[in-house]
């Protein structure tokens, strides 16, 4: 599975990329995470705010920060 | 969601508005006989009432600013930015364009990061230059926190003349900076995104996660707010509540009474280089009013704080040219500066 935390590198954004990464790490799931802080990138997504989760290119949460077990329910969903 | 969980979360909300609202409503008395009582403080010392008003204001403004952020967060689940996208590309407004973003502008939580995807989604979407800078206007200016923290110390009179000049602002300073052809200034790749943007033909689709499912987001986000500005607001009310026992009365007065025509200017250009949050700076706003500023220059000085920030300009500078950046913020300051006049005459 292929995880983008959108952010042009906001506190919100990292708090979001550190959470996503716990939660991946905590429940073994297969999957790479990267942060896209390239605003031509982040406009890709058609995200007006940020942080955003992509998951497979698909943007499953954008303008807040979930919690840990929202992020879970949206990764196990994918799988 | 479990039907457990949804009858755990109505109960919990059933149990904590009411207790929140009661709180408030008791809330002088309570620090009353915290201070005065308990901790065995004088009410005529100067440490006494210090002490008093800090704990009072504290408790009073974040109940405040939980509230107001989880009553925005409610409206923006159900309207959020997207959908105003879609609203303002597809309808005819006849004008009232501007007014709807500069609304938006006040009822979106703002954050600063997300001034850049906001102004670039806009852009793409085809939406006119003018009516962008309507929402870029209002956007700082009038949000949740300088909302929450105006009411808890200037009442609910000043609120509404300071939210709805914000927005009155947004209005009319977009619509002016769209009359004035200044796409042109546009960093290289805006424009292009800008020549390349499509009217969106699609249709709001509504999310129809129900509203049991949202609440615990939304309360979680409001709360999220509320701990984001938790130091900032301690801070500002703890240097307003030690200036409240020791600034004598009418200390600023000779400076800045309304009769000096410098004074709105000046504050105004006092207030550019601070770098501050409304959590920050109402506080002490409120200790300059109490001891003789008028209303209309403290307004205008609270404005060109949260809307004329230079960390902001900077941030901007990746979708706008110096030029343009320098005529959205002049323009800014002309308008709080008429702003600050009008309101030291009529209030």
């Amino acid at each position: 599975m292929e995880i983008k935390i959108l952010g042009t590198g906001c506190p919100k954004c990292k708090t979001l990329e550190k959470l996503t990464r716990e939660v991946v790490e905590q429940n073994g799931i297969d999957a790479t995470v990267t942060k896209v802080e390239d605003i031509y990138q982040i406009m890709k997504y058609g995200v007006m705010t940020t942080p955003a989760l992509v998951v497979n290119e698909k943007v499953e949460i954008k303008g807040r920060i979930p919690s840990a077990n929202e992020i879970k329910q949206v990764l196990t969903k994918t799988i | 969601m479990e039907k457990r969980n949804k009858i755990k979360l109505l109960a919990s909300i059933a149990i904590l508005l009411p207790a929140l609202l009661v709180l408030y409503y008791f809330l002088q008395p309570l620090v009353d006989y915290l201070t005065y009582g308990l901790i065995g403080l004088h009410t005529e010392t100067h440490l006494g009432a210090s002490v008093n008003f800090f704990i009072y204001d504290t408790i009073k403004i974040l109940i405040l600013l939980f509230l107001i952020s989880s009553l925005m967060g409610l409206v923006n689940a159900y309207f959020p930015v997207d959908r105003l996208r879609i609203y303002l590309t597809t309808k005819k407004l006849y004008g009232f364009q501007y007014f709807f973003a500069a609304l938006f502008g006040a009822i979106t939580p703002f954050c600063s990061c997300s001034s850049i995807p906001l102004f670039i989604g806009f852009v793409k979407g085809g939406i006119p230059l003018g009516v962008t800078f309507a929402f870029l206007i209002t956007s700082p200016l009038v949000n949740e926190v300088a909302v929450a923290m105006f009411l808890g110390l200037f009442g609910i009179k000043a609120t509404l003349v300071y939210a709805i000049s914000g927005i009155f602002m947004g209005t009319i300073g977009g619509f002016i900076l769209g009359k004035f052809k200044l796409d042109r200034h546009l960093s290289d790749w805006v424009k292009e995104i800008q020549a390349n943007s499509e009217q969106e033909s699609e249709q709001w689709e509504t999310d129809q996660t129900p509203f049991i499912d949202r609440l615990p987001i939304i309360i979680r986000e409001g709360w999220g707010i509320v701990k984001s500005v938790l130091l900032y607001v301690i801070i500002g009310i703890a240097i307003g509540a030690a200036m409240h026992g020791y600034v004598p009365e009418n200390f600023f007065t000779a400076y800045l009474s309304a009769d000096k025509w410098y004074a709105v200017p000046l504050a105004v250009i006092l207030a550019v280089p601070m770098y501050a949050n409304a959590a920050g700076i109402v506080p002490v706003i409120q200790v300059f009013v109490a001891k003789g500023v008028p209303l209309g220059t403290a307004l205008a000085f609270m404005m060109a704080v949260v809307g004329l920030s230079l960390p902001e300009a900077t941030l901007l500078k990746k979708v706008m040219k110096w030029k343009l950046i320098g005529i959205f913020f002049g323009t800014i300051t002309v308008f709080i500066i008429l702003l600050g006049y009008l309101f030291n005459r009529i209030i």
